[in-house]
């Protein structure tokens, strides 16, 4: 176990540096940074003191090192557009992402699952065939469509909700939080909704798929010959066996979540991190950017290490065995 | 048999309704089992015998139904039982060992917990109790140290062990009958001998009848008291073990039983029964056999057979029909 975990973290250090190599390059090598500070007028000298101060006359892994030394240490920089360190930047759009991202993984979680064993266990209800067509519009229309709509609808036609914007915050610290204002929580309901639908009907379909497919095992067949109750079976036996390729999908979509709330955020213009990374993009803010793509890239990798331990604590056919199969 | 039958199965009929029509897997077969009986039933594959023991548990996969016939378990009608009632007999008084010991246990519980669920269902104890009562039987089917194995996994078991535990699972509740569908036909040769042996002196310890549904006749002439032969979902000869092995009745039995190697035989050639069973869609009209019988005469192929009395058997065939003259 032990030696499973320290791995996996080695492994993950690698991605770490292999995703760094990549925002470094990108910071490096895309147009000349020491030309988009000076502006438009400046003398040789002043270009050659700049390169000199920043370090950039260093060989090249002198600087991949640096970068790394001080990425570690949380510095990235500072960014052009906004003059100010990205670190900070990032910190304070943070929360808004992540609360973001989070209820929308809930919602997925807690709505998608039920709605995947419903339909797996009464495969020819009617509600179940209703749940598997809305689950096609939930994968087939664009988030931002999506998004869209429900401001046309709940904000525009009906005017009950926000359509843009965070509303109050509480802080905590270098921590804001929306869940403790009305104004708050009825901000978050349509992004949340728009950022989880595709999770969702993704979730609800896996489970049924795999519901199917345990249901199906002499396992099932043999729990019902014990005469186990229903709830038993379907809950304790069954549902428990479709959980190894739920965590997974469950895991590597909480990583797209918080990637790709860039379209929901801007859509809503919910204030995080993907609403400060488009408009890095439209400003070429490249030290921003890089810092993004690290800090997902890290998102990934946590939550990759989460799911493979997860897997130990529900299938102890992956634990260590304690003694091995014994003979006949 | 002057005591009341365990189970008593009359004119029983299960059919598939397809999309070309319905096809009858198990057809007008009746049968009974004597308190701790243990009755065979052989048959190639697909001539219903499996089935059998699904409609006597009540685990017949839909589309498939019971649609005629009767089910008396000790006297009371159990096919026509609502599903929760149904429930509660299973287990309870009609024990089910499966085919293949690997995929009959969940992998995700303890062997423990399957056993204990299984108890706790069923009977009115305490979980201190049913524990006790997991671990006395797991002693009981031969599983060396029992109280420390009863906190393993599935997989951390041989196969020959598995089927020990399923073994263990059937009797949990004390059932009176058990049906035990191809018990050993997953294991090695070498296991073969023991398991069937062990589920023959636990049913005599605990005073279960056994219906030990099997294609092996080897394993049925060791084991059974009577043995049933199935051919196309009906039965062809019903009779005590001894008569129908040495003496078999049916041109069929008396087909399948020369097709058995024996040791000391040093005949060139094994007997065969020539052609195939037919398909469940293209049961010939009369006697299901007589395409591929060698005595077969014009009635064989226009009137179907019921079961006569012969000897000590009851065999469907014309030959033993009082008109017909019984000759053979």
């Amino acid at each position: 176990m032990i030696a499973f975990v320290v791995q996996r973290l080695l492994q993950s250090v690698l991605v770490m540096l292999a995703v760094a190599f990549i925002s470094f390059a990108l910071f490096r090598y895309i147009g000349d940074p020491v030309l988009i500070m000076l502006g438009q007028d400046f003398t040789r000298e002043q270009y050659e003191m700049l390169v000199r101060d920043l370090g950039l006359d260093q060989p090249f892994y002198v600087q991949f090192a640096k970068f790394v030394v001080s990425a570690v240490q949380g510095e990235f920089g500072i960014s052009y557009r906004l003059a100010r360190p990205v670190a900070q930047l990032i910190a304070e759009r943070l929360p808004a992402t992540l609360e973001l991202s989070m209820m929308a993984a809930l919602l997925a979680l807690t709505i998608g699952v039920p709605m995947g064993v419903y339909t797996g266990l009464r495969r020819d209800s009617w509600l179940s065939r209703f749940f598997l067509t809305i689950s096609l519009v939930g994968v087939s229309l664009p988030t931002f469509l999506i998004g869209i709509l429900l401001i046309l609808v709940f904000a525009v036609q009906l005017g009950v909700l926000p359509s843009f914007g965070r509303g109050d915050v509480v802080k905590f610290g270098s921590w804001s939080t929306g869940f403790l204002t009305t104004s708050g929580l009825k901000a978050l309901v349509l992004p949340a909704v728009t950022l989880c639908l595709f999770q969702l009907t993704l979730i609800m379909r896996l489970v049924r798929s795999e519901m199917l497919e345990v249901l199906r095992t002499d396992y099932i067949k043999f729990a019902r010959a014990r005469g186990l109750q229903n709830r038993a079976v379907n809950f304790g036996h069954a549902l428990k066996n479709t959980l190894v390729p739920v965590i997974t999908i469950t895991g590597l979509q909480i990583g797209g979540i918080i990637a790709f709330a860039i379209v929901t955020e801007t859509v809503f213009q919910w204030p995080g991190m993907g609403l400060l990374f488009i408009q890095s993009v439209n400003n070429a803010d490249v030290p921003v950017m890089a810092a993004y793509l690290l800090l997902v890239g890290f998102f990934f990798v946590v939550i990759n290490l989460v799911v493979d331990l997860l897997y130990y604590v529900v299938d102890p056919r992956l634990r260590i065995d304690r003694g091995a199969a014994s003979g006949h | 048999m002057a005591e009341a039958p365990i189970l008593e199965v009359k004119n029983l009929r299960v059919e598939f309704p397809t999309r070309r029509g319905t096809l009858v897997a198990v057809d007008d077969i009746s049968f009974s089992i004597a308190p701790g009986e243990v009755l065979g039933v052989v048959g190639e594959s697909g001539a219903g015998k499996s089935m059998t023991g699904a409609a006597v548990i009540g685990l017949i996969e839909p589309p498939g139904r019971i649609a005629g016939g009767s089910i008396s378990l000790a006297g009371r009608r159990i096919d026509d039982l609502p599903y929760e009632e149904m429930r509660k007999v299973r287990g309870r008084e009609i024990g089910a060992i499966f085919q293949d010991p690997l995929t009959s246990l969940n992998p995700l519980y303890t062997i423990g917990r399957q056993i204990t669920e299984t108890i706790l269902t069923h009977l009115p104890v305490s979980p201190a109790e049913a524990q006790q009562r997991a671990i006395g039987l797991l002693r009981e089917v031969g599983i060396p140290a029992a109280e420390k194995r009863i906190d393993h996994y599935p997989h951390q078991f041989s196969g020959g062990m598995r089927q020990r535990v399923v073994i263990a699972l059937a009797l949990a509740a004390n059932p009176k009958l058990i049906i035990a569908d191809e018990p050993t036909t997953a294991l090695d040769v070498s296991i073969q001998a023991q398991i069937i042996a062990l589920i023959k002196k636990l049913c005599c310890e605990h005073g279960a009848a056994v219906m030990l549904v099997t294609h092996d006749m080897g394993v049925i002439a060791e084991t059974a008291d009577r043995v049933a032969v199935m051919y196309a979902g009906r039965i062809a000869e019903i009779g005590p073990v001894r008569d129908v092995i040495k003496a078999a009745r049916h041109p069929y039995t008396d087909g399948l039983m020369a097709s058995i190697p024996k040791v000391g035989r040093t005949d060139a050639r094994l007997a065969q029964i020539d052609g195939a069973m037919p398909r469940l869609n293209a049961i010939p009209r009369g006697c299901a056999f007589n395409p591929r019988c060698t005595k077969a005469f014009d009635r064989c192929r226009a009137e179907r057979p019921e079961p006569m009395r012969v000897g000590n058997s009851d065999v469907a065939c014309w030959l033993y029909d009082a008109g017909q003259g019984g000759t053979r």
